[in-house]
């Protein structure tokens, strides 16, 4: 284990320093928040595709349902992290049980399709949300209050939260995986016919993934609602999805620590390249094709080889 | 005469006009190895999909231990003691030999759903799985990726997890398919030694295995058992001779 966590550990100790090494910077900070959140996200999302195998294209859509529930809260006066945080894993959790409920009974292309096609309801529903912004989204009064206190408000504070929960959810993410539980769930992955044969049932340990994934999903929806201090009905989107999967994709989908990888390099290039061109996403889409062909086990498989 | 530890009564499958399953009524007795013999077509594989509940008979019972068991699914059958092969080797290849039986153990051992503890430090499931491989003869290879295992070591690997469920029945179909010779006299080894032990199942094209190993044999020919047996009687059969033993050479 120890082995194996020094790479991750690392890139964590490196978002712990930047702020005290030159990235202290306003627009900095906000992008290392943004990168970490949703390396959140596709940390949890690894989870469910290099851990349980199941490739879902809707994962966004939990944690829009988190970011949502931020919102929703917050226009009736709620800001008290005691009853948001609660609230948002909570509705990602439910929005993952009704949906995971379904989409786990298919495979392959057809789970695929039909997360995707929740995630899209999702998204058709929030725009329909007129008394919270409908399509425009809406802006949040205030960011979430801790024990009565701002605290969310500093910079610096933001920063080290994101980053704690960040390593929760990965460190949350590889217990959960190489426990009894998540091995049904690897050797479901490889072979669901043997995990029958052995005398146990995969659907009930995946359903349960689903649901872990997709709280843990409403968690970095949480975050991200209190980072913009806005919420919209595109963070459900299915290209949020795409992306999110995308990273999991360049860091490596058989390593969870990978998607932290694949956040960061996502962020940090769609960024430059915009500040290139308007035309980014012209290089941008290139690029990462050619990043999936030429780095088989994606970002994390290029930095294991080197540090063997 | 004992109670079977494994009755089929009656079982009967039709796909379209074709009954695939015409009828078919079995006993395995505790602690003997019966065979099930019958040329290709003769629906050997629907009879086991039947026994493991991956297919639903359209009439007829399965009764294990006493227990009607027609409707139950495969992982409840397994949970019964019901264990079984796969004719097409059937591992986890990305575990470990010693971790494709650790999940038989854990499955046979308390709930699945424990989330903290890592797995792979559970000594009592380690040692199941050790004890599993060793009976088997696999226990140096323990720590070997199973897709890395030779063919004749994943069927070895797949009777070890089979015994990891503690089972009270194993089913083994066509445990030899795909052997060569050498693995072949290995694995014949190897189920003669599981015999003592077990009451077994054995369907299997291997004519000089199934008569050295079974003690009773049930032919198969078109969904119907034509007849049941010693070894001497079902090689004496004139009916087992003409619709099966006759037209292969290793009579």
């Amino acid at each position: 284990m120890m082995r194996e966590a020094w790479l991750p550990l690392t890139v964590l100790l490196a978002l712990a320093a930047a702020p005290f090494i030159g990235f202290s910077a306003s627009y900095e900070m906000t992008l290392m928040a943004r990168a970490m959140i949703l390396g959140m996200a596709a940390v949890s999302l690894s989870f469910l595709v290099g851990g349980a195998g199941l490739a879902s294209l809707g994962h966004a859509a939990s944690v829009g349902v988190g970011a949502y529930a931020v919102a929703i809260l917050d226009a009736h006066g709620v800001t008290d992290a005691a009853r948001v945080v609660p609230a948002a894993i909570g509705a990602a959790a439910v929005f993952a049980l009704l949906t995971g409920a379904i989409a786990i009974r298919t495979n392959g292309v057809h789970f695929i399709m039909i997360t995707l096609a929740f995630g899209q309801m999702a998204f058709f529903t929030a725009s329909s949300l007129s008394a919270y912004g409908g399509d425009d989204g809406v802006t949040l009064y205030s960011r979430t209050e801790v024990a009565g206190t701002r605290l969310l408000e500093g910079r610096l504070a933001f920063h080290f939260i994101c980053l704690g929960a960040l390593a929760l959810t990965w460190a949350g993410c590889a217990m959960l995986l190489a426990s009894r539980f998540g091995r049904v769930l690897r050797a479901a992955r490889d072979n669901a016919e043997r995990v029958e044969a052995v005398g146990l049932t995969p659907y009930p340990f995946r359903l349960v993934g689903y649901i872990i994934a997709g709280a843990f999903g409403g968690a970095a929806g949480f975050l991200l609602a209190n980072a913009t201090e806005f919420v919209s009905p595109a963070m459900l989107s299915w290209q949020r999805s795409g992306e999110l999967l995308f990273m999991v994709i360049l860091g490596g989908v058989g390593r969870l620590w990978g998607a932290i990888l694949g956040a960061l390099a996502f962020v940090l290039l769609e960024t430059w390249l915009a500040d290139l061109t308007p035309h980014w996403k012209m290089i941008f889409g290139p690029m990462l094709v050619i990043a999936v062909l030429v780095l088989r086990g994606g970002l994390s498989g290029l930095v294991e080889r080197r540090h063997g | 005469m004992a109670d079977a530890l494994l009755r089929l009564d009656g079982l009967r499958k039709q796909f379209g006009g074709l009954a695939v399953t015409d009828g078919v009524s079995l006993d395995v007795m505790p602690g003997e190895i019966h065979a099930v013999i019958g040329p290709n077509g003769a629906g050997k594989t629907t009879l086991i999909h039947e026994i493991t509940g991956i297919v639903a008979p359209d009439s007829g019972r399965v009764v294990f231990g006493g227990r009607d068991i027609t409707r139950l699914s495969l992982p409840r059958r397994v949970r019964a003691g019901l264990a079984r092969s796969f004719q097409i080797t059937s591992v986890v290849a990305g575990f470990t030999a010693l971790e494709n039986v650790a999940l038989a153990a854990q499955a046979r051992s308390g709930t699945s759903f424990r989330f903290v503890r890592p797995a792979a430090s559970e000594r009592a499931l380690n040692d199941a799985a050790m004890d599993a491989l060793s009976e088997v003869g696999l226990a140096e290879r323990a720590q070997v990726s199973a897709g890395a295992l030779s063919h004749g070591e994943k069927r070895a690997l797949e009777l070890a997890i089979a015994l990891a469920t503690r089972p009270r029945l194993l089913l083994l179909d066509e445990p030899l398919a795909g052997a060569g010779p050498e693995e072949t006299e290995r694995l014949v080894a190897l189920l003669t030694r599981l015999k003592s032990a077990y009451t077994i199942l054995l369907v299997e094209h291997d004519m000089q295995a199934v008569f050295a190993l079974a003690d009773r044999i049930s032919v198969l020919v078109y969904g119907r058992i034509i007849a049941t047996g010693s070894v001497a009687a079902i090689r004496a059969n004139p009916e087992v001779r003409a619709a099966y033993l006759g037209e292969d050479e290793t009579c």
